[in-house]
């Protein structure tokens, strides 16, 4: 379970440009359920992300982890907060708990299919020969093994798409949490993706998804909607 | 522990497929780095061998020398000048010494006609790795040198000398007293200069005063006069391969700075993608310092080695201007190859240290942030 506590996230607090792109965001998120956050463009949904994935720390407010153990951090009252805790054990959340699918994939142009999809282990220390295992099996069950020791920035949109998926997988993470992940797939490949989706969550995984696409929010896959507008959860 | 070397293995790995992405880049990078390595080894080797060189020379250097003027020119000096000068307090002994050039057409090369300390035997001689080099003669060899009258004197080489330094040796034959002067035709009782030791270092200005006046035609000449010479022309030749490697680190300062100064779009939206997919700010440092590392340090060595050739293989042909005064006296002038550790040390951490760190700073910077800001910015 996510709890997402009074959460605001301002940026150029103090500044003229100061931008509230949070206010007061109140959430549970159940464990493995397929959350999708819905909302138009600047609604605050990517930051809402971005704070429960530990990639940016809130303004005020807190997030809660249940069930998530970190290295380090004792469990006692039987969750995790984030907010208050120092960089490297959000460096490990981020490693370990989630997987990241971005709008724009974010794959790093020049290297291969297989170098993209281990990266997130690298920093592990887990075996190189162990990582390539899991990510050669894993680029077999997303039909890219043959794609393998291809640059990225030769694959179509459906395929880079699929890599940015395995790459969330590689440290095998109990959460997903994918940022507008249809925003450049035509419909049968948004379709394709809510399969894959379906899947990763009948292996007990939680994913989180930022959309307005309706094949993403009308999709019957999903648990629940949740609407954001203008910083603040409307419903 | 194992682990820990696994992290570092696996980022080493991503270095090198990384800087195998920008191969043009970074290939400009490591030969403007080369360069400038190249260019302040170059002239670390090159100095250093020259004063070597200078050292070697100065070790066999007398006390005093005396010459003789005549019309304000080296002539032959009387040998009963030695009693005398031998007489006065404080000198422990007078020799004196024969010494000439013999200018060889076949070769066109100058060569330096010493008569040994214990006269040589006669009909034989010791030469040095330059004239058994010219003249392709080694030992065993007939060497025949043309004396004053037109005649051959055929001599037999005995040996080839075997010595630290070329400029003391290259051109060197050890000949008899009686060969040397037979080919130069000069008297018995006649020699090319005196050595004089003394006693007590402190007293030379004083004796050499006491010869000069003694003989006015003489010129003495002290052992630090001699370094001074030296010294003033090592100067003069060390002052314009300072201004070379003031450029060189001048480069080397601009480069530095260019790489301090930032990152580009493309490496700052690398760092977040990185930061964003679990990596720690000092797993991007570590990824960054092997960057710094592998780029600097593999110029460091090539700039080292190619120094190296250029220096002691090939003889320093970029130096070859500011060379020119040995040229003009040695044909082929080879330095005895010598590398000063401590010095090579300083120039790593002249250019390795601050390049790493000239490339680590900017990445920390950008590795600090939150990776939603820097994903954000793109």
């Amino acid at each position: 379970m996510i709890s997402v506590v009074d959460v605001r996230k301002v940026f150029n607090a103090g500044k003229a440009n100061e931008y509230i792109a949070l206010d007061g965001v109140q959430l549970d998120i159940e464990k493995g359920r397929i959350t999708v956050i819905k909302g138009p463009s600047g609604s605050g949904k990517t930051t809402l992300l971005s704070v429960i994935g530990c990639m940016a720390r809130p303004s005020s407010g807190r997030i809660r982890l249940s069930g998530v153990s970190v290295e380090g951090i004792p469990d006692d009252e039987g969750y995790v907060e984030t907010t208050s805790l120092p960089e490297r054990f959000l460096t490990q959340i981020r490693r370990k708990t989630f997987g990241f699918i971005f709008q724009q994939y974010n794959l790093v142009a020049g290297m291969t299919v297989i170098e993209n999809v281990m990266l997130p282990a690298y920093p592990t220390g887990e075996a190189y020969s162990a990582v390539r295992n899991r990510a050669e099996d894993l680029l077999k069950i997303f039909g890219l093994y043959s794609r393998l020791d291809a640059k990225v920035q030769w694959l179509s949109g459906g395929e880079s798409q699929r890599v940015s998926i395995v790459r969330a997988l590689i440290n095998n993470p109990s959460g997903i949490i994918a940022d507008e992940p249809t925003a450049h797939l035509d419909t049968k490949l948004s379709s394709e993706f809510m399969n894959i989706i379906e899947s990763l969550n009948r292996e007990g995984r939680t994913i989180i998804i930022a959309s307005h696409d309706p094949v993403v929010c009308e999709s019957s896959v999903i648990h629940r909607v949740v609407e954001m507008r203008d910083g603040k959860v409307i419903r | 522990m194992n682990s820990r070397i696994e992290i570092q293995r696996n980022i080493l790995d991503f270095t090198l497929s990384s800087l195998l992405r920008r191969k043009t880049k970074n290939a400009v990078l490591m030969v403007v780095f080369t360069i400038v390595v190249f260019m302040l080894a170059s002239i670390i080797f090159f100095t250093n061998a020259v004063k070597r060189e200078a050292v070697a020379v100065l070790q066999n250097s007398p006390d005093i020398v005396v010459q003789r003027l005549s019309a304000g020119r080296h002539d032959l000096i009387p040998a009963d000048y030695i009693k005398t000068i031998t007489d006065m307090k404080g000198v422990v002994s007078v020799k004196g010494r024969h010494w000439g050039y013999y200018f060889e057409p076949a070769a066109s090369a100058n060569f330096t006609l010493v008569v040994p300390d214990d006269g040589g035997e006669e009909g034989r001689i010791v030469a040095g790795k330059g004239v058994s080099r010219t003249m392709r003669a080694g030992d065993g060899d007939i060497l025949p040198l043309k004396s004053y009258k037109g005649e051959w004197v055929v001599l037999s080489i005995k040996g080839v000398l075997k010595s630290d330094s070329e400029l003391v040796s290259s051109d060197l034959i050890e000949i008899s007293e009686k060969d040397f002067r037979k080919i130069f035709g000069i008297p018995k009782d006649r020699f090319t200069d005196l050595s004089v030791t003394v006693r007590n270092p402190k007293e030379t200005l004083t004796i050499a005063k006491k010869i000069k006046d003694s003989f006015p035609d003489t010129r003495p000449i002290l052992r630090s006069e001699v370094l001074r010479t030296y010294d003033s022309l090592f100067n003069w030749r060390s002052g314009l391969l300072l201004i070379i490697a003031a450029g060189a680190v001048l480069a080397f300062i601009i480069f530095a700075f260019d790489r301090a100064s930032g990152l580009s779009a493309e490496e700052r939206r690398e760092i977040g993608i990185l930061k964003a997919i679990g990596w720690e700010t000092s797993d991007v440092i570590a990824f960054k310092f092997w960057e710094g590392l592998v780029i600097s340090l593999s110029s460091f060595m090539a700039g080292i080695i190619l120094a190296y050739f250029h220096v002691f293989v090939a003889y320093a042909p970029l130096f070859e201007p500011v060379l020119k005064g040995w040229a003009v006296l040695y044909p082929e002038f080879r330095l005895v190859p010598f590398i000063d550790p401590f010095q090579i040390a300083t120039l790593f951490f002249l250019t390795v240290l601050p390049y790493t760190a000239a490339t680590i700073i900017p990445s920390w910077r950008s590795a600090v942030v939150d990776p939603d800001q820097i994903m954000r910015s793109q």
